[in-house]
């Protein structure tokens, strides 16, 4: 049956991540038939930048590639130059690192949490996760100096001690983060009027997602049982108790169930590594300029997912090529397609639940077909709008 | 009599628009943060705005990478006069980080004047909260 749809494009005003992107909804009526993304319209010229800088440089460059999820960029590549160096690091060294990587987790997800009630109107629950992400803001700023980019590894190692005081404040942290989210999870699944908006929207099924490359908690909100953490242990994770959170409802409400649960099990992290936490250096002392020749592979479980970083060396200095592979990449294309068979208004929440970096939301341009007025520009903001005032006239869900 | 009340208007009450140009996303979190009701830029009168056009205060970040530069011009173009540009973040000021890298152009004012630089990898909430309390003192003795 041959049927009128009418494209959309959303983007590329977006420059989320490395990867601002481009995405083109087919549409017929409010349903979405179809969506196509294109990417690379923000690309800076990291990676290419990285071989005119030495090792050290580099990792406060790669620092910046995305400013939430910092710490896990540079573990990525650190681990990578360490195995081509052959470093044999201290355990504390390791410990203190998996903290700052658990710690930027809690962060991250919170940050999404609410980012996530922000798209489908629930502002209150946004403001609630983002004052508690000061929290933990304010514990990062401690121990390693800044709010963000923390700068806290080093070839070999870390650049900071924490302090007994400090591990105080870090443990008093972990049990306000887990009442706050044991509110959320109670919030995230018996809201009658969030979960209106997330239940059953944006599925993927299992298949799908592996057959997508899907990564992190998105994958594992569709029954995807992998967590590199798990799977490939590295920094300190071998030595601590966690379980792998997977949620088999596939769809929006499994990737906020996930993320929730996944903060109580940072949680848990942060306590065994304070509680085991060894003796002795925290970085190796003496680390050679040059890398030996050679190539490596590191992968990182990121907030959002699967981070890999490559690195050749030639013997020098310098590096001669670094290669990252972001999550966001992965999850994109899996994101584009769970959105069809959902509505115009679902759009934001759909794309944000993979937590593409969507801080900076306010850039995405609709062109909505408006027979009217012609096509009509619509940013990111309205569009969000549109979702709200839709599901309050049409289904009668309102905050 | 009017330009003394719009004037007024203005510095009690800035509106601001956020745009990323190419930024890692640190600056635009710790813009958004010092919005929430930890920090509060909102008791100042500040109010984060969608659209251009309804914008006094245009919050910049990120090094313009030469993708978004036309972009940046445009936004900026849609502004109604008198516009005012902060740069937050040392990327923002001068390239910072990515200075040299064969894409970006350097900063915000190699593509549009800037009326004040708030410096910082990434940029404290404070340090933004100073810098636009300062952009709106310099307002304020303009307009006495
Ligand atoms: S100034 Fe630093 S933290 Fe801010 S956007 Fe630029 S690189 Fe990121």
């Amino acid at each position: 049956m041959a049927e009128s749809t009418i494209k959309i494009p959303v983007g590329p005003q977006h420059p989320f991540l490395k990867e601002p992107c481009k995405f083109e909804f087919e549409i017929s009526g409010e349903e979405i038939r179809g969506a196509k993304i294109r990417m690379g319209y923000n690309h800076r010229g990291m990676e290419k930048a990285c071989e005119d800088r030495n090792y050290y440089q580099c990792l406060y460059l790669l620092e910046r590639i995305c400013g939430i999820c910092s710490h896990s960029h540079t573990t990525a590549y650190i681990q990578a130059v360490e195995s081509l160096l052959g470093l044999e690091l201290p355990k504390r060294g390791l410990y203190l690192r998996t903290l700052v990587c658990e710690l930027e987790r809690l962060h991250s997800h919170l940050l999404w949490l609410g980012v996530a009630a922000h798209e489908v109107g629930f502002d209150t629950l946004f403001m609630y996760t983002w004052r508690d992400r000061e929290l933990v803001m304010n514990i990062l700023e401690e121990i390693s100096g800044n709010r963000v980019n923390y700068a806290i590894n080093t070839v070999g190692g870390v650049r900071r001690d924490i302090t007994a005081e400090q591990r105080k404040k870090i443990l008093d942290l972990t049990k306000v983060v887990r009442e706050r989210v044991a509110y959320y999870a109670n919030i995230g699944t018996n809201e009658p009027s969030f979960m209106a908006r997330i239940q059953g929207v944006g599925k993927m099924s299992t298949e799908r997602a592996i057959e997508k490359c899907a990564v992190g908690p998105f994958a594992r909100a569709s029954n995807v049982d992998r967590d590199v953490r798990r799977d490939d242990p590295y920094a300190a994770y071998g030595d601590l108790e966690f379980k792998v959170i997977t949620s088999d409802s596939c769809d929006i409400l499994g990737r906020v169930v996930v993320r929730v649960l996944e903060m109580v099990e940072s949680c848990k992290m942060i306590d065994q590594l304070l509680d085991k936490l060894p003796e002795g250096e925290i970085a190796v002392q003496k680390v050679p300029r040059r890398v030996p020749a050679g190539a490596a592979v590191s992968r990182y479980e990121a907030p959002r997912g699967e981070d890999v970083h490559y690195v050749r060396s030639n013997g020098t200095d310098k590096p001669e090529r670094v290669k990252v592979r972001a999550p966001t990449l992965c999850n994109l294309e899996a994101a584009a397609e769970s959105v069809v068979g959902s509505y115009v208004a679902d759009i934001p929440i759909a794309i944000a639940s993979i937590d593409p970096c969507f801080s900076c939301t306010d850039r995405t341009t609709v062109l909505l077909n408006d027979r009217r007025r012609g096509v009509r520009m619509a940013t990111w903001e309205e569009l969000r709008r549109h979702g709200v005032d839709w599901y309050r006239q049409n289904k009668g869900i309102r905050f | 009599m009017f330009k003394k009340l719009v004037k007024w208007a203005r510095v009690k009450s800035p509106w601001i628009l956020h745009f990323n140009s190419g930024a890692c996303n640190a600056c635009d979190i710790e813009i958004l943060a010092s919005l929430m009701p930890h920090y509060d830029l909102e008791r100042f009168g500040v109010m984060l705005k969608a659209s251009p056009r309804h914008a006094d205060v245009l919050i910049c970040s990120g090094p313009v990478s030469k993708q978004i530069a036309p972009r940046l011009r445009r936004i900026y173009e849609q502004m109604p006069d008198p516009k005012f540009v902060v740069a937050v973040g040392a990327c923002a000021c001068s390239g910072g980080a990515f200075r040299g890298c064969y894409n970006v152009m350097g900063g915000i004012d190699s593509v549009v004047p800037v009326a004040a630089y708030v410096p910082g990898c990434p940029v404290k909430p404070e340090a933004l909260i100073d810098g636009v309390a300062k952009l709106l003192g310099e307002l304020n003795k303009e307009s006495a």
